[in-house]
């Protein structure tokens, strides 16, 4: 391995030495980046311009293609099955921000003293770990009418009779699906919040406990504040995550009834009716809107969040939060203080 | 992991008073827990003792009744073989480990070039690969579809393993970070010993990313196996290329309504996943949490 002008066994004069490194330097550079690179372009930049070119064209997996200029695009709006796919993101978004609420407070109780705390914690997040296909199976034989949704409902007094089709009542079958999407990632949210909690500075909680503020009050200003960063770029994540929802309407219902997601729809497209033109337009055009979302994301990070806990912030950077947190203690501390008075 | 073990405790060390406010709080927060609890387990445990079930009993008894015989096994000897699961099995492993040495040794080489070296192209390569995280595997499946038929690469192992090694970002930054720990002082101090780069990576740097591996081991080895979407579009034939989560699909046919077997195949699946699950708990918290700080 370790051979190519390798310097190591005879002495030879300075120059020869740094020649020889720099030749090593860029042998292990190109020797370690064409295999990843050549990945990269193979799996993704490639299909990403083959993709961009397609959706000019009406065309097949075979067969003949017609150039159609930006008919693919106008289409996208014009037939009434993608542009409702859209809306049905609205479920999946209105999902993910109860997702993120719920995740948030078991990441706050959890990370306070519970008892069994690891099991709760241990059965919250294993859906994570379960592959689709299985969920599909799990979710399909939970909504089937009469069987495990419907008997629970029922030992809370509900009539069997009087309860609808989970998966085919179209007023309800997207909360449906949203909610096995929830089951299964709720957990990974409250993972993700817990570890954010673990790192702020325990003293804050010292402080504040020593001056009487309750659970609330801790969560307030010391949790929320230190982990405002992670919630809101999940917060964004949510929404491109809610257009690119896939997964639960393809292995539950197929998208049949009313729940194909733009995902579904366009994996129909593209496979079962053979468009590949106007699939490749519907993508690109949500890559569009995710690109759209992440500049907003930075933007938003940028102004918003100059002195937040950021992944890469430097010393200074966190020995100022640090300072901005005690100061925001004492003053919650001299609050206190003053309503005690006030007593 | 020691540092927040420390702040858990010194938070708990303040006594509390009982006063009614927290005997609520206490309540609801119990409550809170068990019932969300309640919401994950159910359709884990209908599905445990559907399993174990036999055919008239599923059909005569309500999905919840727990099974006359915890230890009929049956069902899931039959969902074994029905599925092909000894063949899944099989093949689920041969690509988890190919794609895990695989991935590894791709992200920890680009990881230790965009972090050792400074060149020409070195933040352009970041930035590639920046931009390919966000684009969504499910919106290019179209053009690979096609790359793949072009390559011959449908119908083999070897094409999908290629395919699920490819650009893996998420490790990719997790081993960035972690090299941005370790002190380029010890680089420099091997060089002066006359060690060559790459005896600098496979002697020294790579044995000290262990913990960054093993995070990365578990979670692209949590997606690799539970990866059906490109399992079933490119490798087609079902009898001998199936993976355990495709193996699933053998019930969606005539043995769509027979859920006692169904969930016997369901939990043979996660049976993998829950031992890890119970072994590595704590690493996959943390990598989970490792993970998606870039996201």
């Amino acid at each position: 391995m370790a051979n190519a002008g390798s310097p190591a066994k005879s002495r030879k004069s300075f120059r020869e030495i740094t020649q020889t490194r720099k030749f090593q330097r860029t042998a292990i550079i190109i020797g370690f980046t064409v295999i990843p690179l050549f990945l990269l372009f193979l799996f993704t930049y490639l299909p990403f311009g083959e993709m961009v070119g397609f959706s000019f064209f009406k065309m097949k997996y075979v067969g003949k293609r017609t150039f159609v200029g930006w008919n693919n695009y106008k289409s996208i709006f014009r037939r009434d099955d993608i542009f409702s796919s859209l809306i049905l993101s609205l479920y999946y978004m209105a999902g993910a921000v109860i997702q993120i609420a719920v995740a948030l407070y078991l990441a706050t109780v959890l990370s306070m003293k519970v008892r069994f705390g690891k099991l709760f914690k241990a059965v919250i997040f294993f859906p994570y770990l379960i592959n689709g296909i299985a969920m599909g199976f799990i979710f399909k034989f939970f909504y089937t009418h009469g069987f495990v949704l419907d008997t629970v409902l029922s030992w809370a007094g509900f009539n069997i009779d009087s309860l609808p089709y989970w998966l085919r009542d179209q007023r309800i079958n997207n909360w449906a699906l949203v909610y096995a999407s929830f089951w299964r990632y709720v957990g990974q949210n409250m993972v993700l919040f817990i570890g954010a909690i673990m790192s702020i500075d325990p003293s804050l909680y010292e402080a504040a406990a020593i001056d009487g503020a309750n659970k609330f009050q801790q969560f307030k200003y010391i949790i929320l504040p230190g982990i405002q960063t992670i919630v809101t770029l999940n917060i964004i994540l949510s929404i491109t995550g809610s257009l690119s929802a896939f997964e639960g309407p393809y292995v539950i219902t197929s998208g049949a009834n009313g729940t194909g997601t733009y995902f579904v729809v366009m994996d129909r497209i593209a496979h079962t009716d053979q468009k590949v033109g106007l699939a490749s337009a519907m993508a690109v055009f949500l890559l569009l809107i995710i690109f759209a979302c992440t500049i907003a994301q930075k933007l938003i990070f940028k102004y918003a969040f100059r002195n937040a806990q950021t992944d890469d912030e430097s010393y200074a950077a966190r020995k100022q939060r640090r300072k901005a947190e005690k100061q925001a203690a004492k003053e919650l501390k001299a609050l206190k203080k003053a309503q005690k008075e006030a007593r | 992991m020691a540092r927040s073990m420390t702040a858990e405790e010194r938070r708990h060390k303040v006594k509390h008073h009982y006063t009614p406010g927290y005997i609520v709080w206490t309540i609801f927060k119990y409550f809170s827990l068990v019932f969300i609890s309640f919401w994950m387990v159910i359709p884990l445990y209908s599905c445990v003792v559907t399993s174990f079930k036999t055919d008239t009993e599923y059909n005569s008894t309500n999905v919840m009744t727990p099974p006359s015989d915890w230890l009929n096994f049956s069902n899931f000897a039959d969902a074994f073989s029905k599925a092909n699961m000894g063949v899944a099995f099989r093949n689920s492993g041969i690509i988890l480990v190919c794609v895990l040495a695989g991935s590894i040794i791709i992200g920890t080489q680009i990881a230790y070039v965009l972090n050792r070296f400074k060149f020409p192209g070195n933040g352009l390569i970041r930035n590639l690969f920046t931009f390919a995280a966000l684009l969504p595997g499910i919106a290019m499946q179209v053009a690979t579809y096609e790359i793949m038929n072009n390559l011959h690469f449908i119908n083999h192992l070897y094409g999908y393993i290629i395919l699920s090694m490819g650009t893996d970002v998420i490790s990719i930054y997790i081993y960035i970070q972690y090299f941005e720990n370790i002190s380029v002082a010890l680089d420099e101090s091997a060089i002066i010993d006359g060690a060559s780069y790459h005896t600098i990576y496979w002697r020294i740097l790579l044995p000290m990313l262990r913990p960054a591996i093993v995070t990365c081991i578990i979670l692209k080895g949590a997606t690799t196996y539970n990866e059906y979407y490109n399992a079933n579009l490119y490798l087609q034939d079902k009898q001998k290329l199936c993976t355990v989560a495709t193996s699933l699909y053998t019930f969606t046919g005539p043995m769509g309504s027979r859920y006692n077997l169904i969930c016997a195949g369901v939990i043979i699946s996660m049976l993998p996943a829950l031992v890890v699950f119970i072994i590595f708990q704590n690493s996959i918290y943390n990598g989970i949490a490792a993970g998606a700080v870039k996201g």
